[in-house]
């Protein structure tokens, strides 16, 4: 019958598909040095270590935070996934399991190669020209160093640093925040990436900047087999997902193509 | 079976997915290291540019640090408490020097260790690399500021009359086998620092308990001659002073040779193996935990 095709058919597509990232019942806890339990001084800080633990698990001082709750989901190779959700509600978090940065406390994430997330920034330091940090950024994500010879160019061109003399050459903290930015994001895009996880990169820079940021995320997306982005911009989600993961304080709250989901979030968050 | 039907793992199994931030083997993870090798050398000379680039003098603190150091160090125990015992007055300086350059080697090197991981959580979440890239790195910025510092050495040791002889290629394996030492120190650090970091608080304490008792202001052989020997022999086993003693027989035209303990190259070659070994393994057995909490 029609209902028996139907499924026969999704059966069929199922199994065509190519399974990137599976995400099978995935807790992540963070826990806090000195975050909780009373104040901040050293007699409760003293009073903390002569006090038998009640917290369980967690020893003293410390508090837990459950970030992400048995999400799970499989990711296909060509998709786009956007991940949508308010403040705090583990969006990042479940970006850095997947990409295997965060071990998660139970569950398990299986991927096909290795995910990246579009971010250099902690790799960079203030106090060195940007020409080294080029180079250090792109040695940190992972490229050889003739690999990091033959982009240089590209990246600094991209990156528009020394469209208005040559600042390539300064160390980056005389750089104004957009400049830094827009480096930064250069950096990152540089590199080709199996599973791609984008992070809110599209919000720096000037207008100018920002275009050309999304031609070249557009440009990745060509080349990574799945892409994950992370946005609180319903247009750009709308954009460039066809998947939505809906996550609410941890849980995942619907999972479904980008119309149905991005409609039921903006119902409930009134907007 | 349809892949709708399947559980998770067996889905991930049958399309050949790997469990993500899960830990290698022990060789795949030395060669994912040495694949990293560029990173590290990079990341060290950058740690150590940074570290000058707000002064005025810039990189001349590389040398100038050490060197205040020396001082500060030979006006207390040189002229104010007088610990020169049993060291002729010509050699006290360049012993002085060279042991505190030696000590502080090992020193910041487990230091930056415990702070390696701890210290750069943001790099650790946000990057994938083989964790031991941090610790190695600080430890090779320590064997890089070391060098500035062998040139001040160099200079105090020909300023106070010793001139260059054959014995000063020995200076060479005894820092190699040292960096090895304190490479190992460091990566143990980092895991325990990744785990505790109330340790770069304690840590300053133990350290200068193990430089008083290492001599490095003192001849140990001099300061202990009545005392229990065995205090003596104890004293001398400890990799710091070995390392110490060794550096001062190569550059002081053999000064000390007599009070070396015995087998002193096979101890300085054993700690350095032993302890780069296992701060390794020991360091590689929690990399899938780092950057958690």
């Amino acid at each position: 019958m029609a209902v028996a095709e139907d499924i026969k058919d999704r059966v069929a597509v199922e199994d065509a598909r190519i399974p990137t990232v599976i995400c099978d019942d995935v807790h992540i806890v963070y826990t806090v040095n000195g975050g909780g339990g009373g104040r901040g001084s050293a007699t409760a800080a003293l009073s903390r270590m002569v006090k038998k633990d009640k917290t369980g698990g967690a020893s003293r001082g410390m508090r837990r935070v459950h970030a992400v709750k048995g999400v799970s989901f499989t990711a296909y190779r060509g998709e786009a996934i956007g991940l949508i959700g308010s403040n705090g509600s583990g969006k990042s978090t479940l970006l850095r399991a997947i990409a295997g940065l965060l071990p998660p406390e139970s569950g398990r994430v299986y991927t096909d190669g290795q995910p990246s997330l579009l971010g250099v920034n902690a790799a960079l330091m203030n106090d060195l020209t940007g020409e080294r940090n080029v180079i250090l950024g792109g040695l940190a994500m992972g490229m050889s160093r003739e690999e990091v010879r033959e982009r240089y160019e590209e990246i600094v061109d991209f990156s528009g640093i020394n469209d208005k003399g040559d600042f390539i050459s300064l160390p980056m903290r005389t750089y104004s925040s957009g400049m830094a930015a827009r480096l930064r994001f250069s950096i990152a895009a540089a590199k080709d990436h199996d599973v791609l996880m984008i992070d809110e990169a599209l919000a720096t820079g000037d207008r100018q900047f920002q275009i050309r940021s999304e031609e070249r995320i557009r440009e990745l997306r060509k080349h990574a087999g799945t892409v994950f982005l992370v946005s609180h911009s319903i247009g750009s989600i709308r954009d460039t997902c066809d998947r939505v993961l809906w996550l609410e304080r941890g849980e995942l709250l619907m999972d479904g193509p980008t119309d149905e989901v991005v409609k039921a979030y903006q119902k409930e968050s009134g907007r | 079976m349809s892949d709708t039907t399947l559980s998770p793992a067996d889905l991930a199994a049958k399309h050949g997915l790997s469990v993500s931030g899960a830990r290698p083997g022990l060789t795949a993870y030395i060669k994912q290291l040495w694949g990293r090798r560029h990173f590290i050398l990079s990341f060290s000379s950058a740690k150590l540019t940074a570290q000058y680039s707000e002064a005025k003098l810039g990189q001349i603190w590389q040398v100038a640090t050490p060197l205040l150091n020396a001082l500060v160090y030979y006006f207390i125990f040189g002229v104010l408490m007088g610990t020169r015992k049993g060291i002729p007055n010509d050699v006290f300086i360049p012993f002085l020097v060279t042991g505190v350059f030696l000590f502080t080697f090992t020193q910041n090197s487990l230091m930056a260790g415990v702070r390696a991981i701890s210290g750069n959580l943001g790099l650790v979440r946000a990057l994938h690399f083989p964790r031991a890239s941090l610790p190695v790195s600080f430890a090779l910025q320590q064997l890089q500021q070391l060098l500035f510092s062998m040139i001040v050495l160099m200079i105090v040791v020909v300023a106070s009359g010793f001139m260059p002889g054959m014995t000063w290629i020995l200076i060479v394996p005894v820092l190699a086998l040292q960096f090895v030492f304190n490479t190992g120190l460091a990566l143990i650090f980092a895991r325990l620092g990744a785990k505790t970091p109330d340790l770069a608080q304690l840590m300053p304490f133990i350290m200068r308990t193990w430089m008083y008792s290492s001599g490095v202001m003192f001849s140990i052989t001099a300061v202990l001659h009545d005392k229990p020997s065995w205090l003596k022999h104890v004293l001398q086993v400890n990799p710091a002073a070995i390392y110490m003693d060794l550096a001062r027989y190569a550059l002081l035209d053999g000064y000390g040779g007599g009070s070396l303990p015995p087998h002193v190259w096979a101890l300085a070659a054993g700690w350095a193996v032993v302890v780069g070994a296992l701060g390794f393994v020991y360091f590689w057995k929690a990399e899938e935990r780092y950057g958690r909490g």
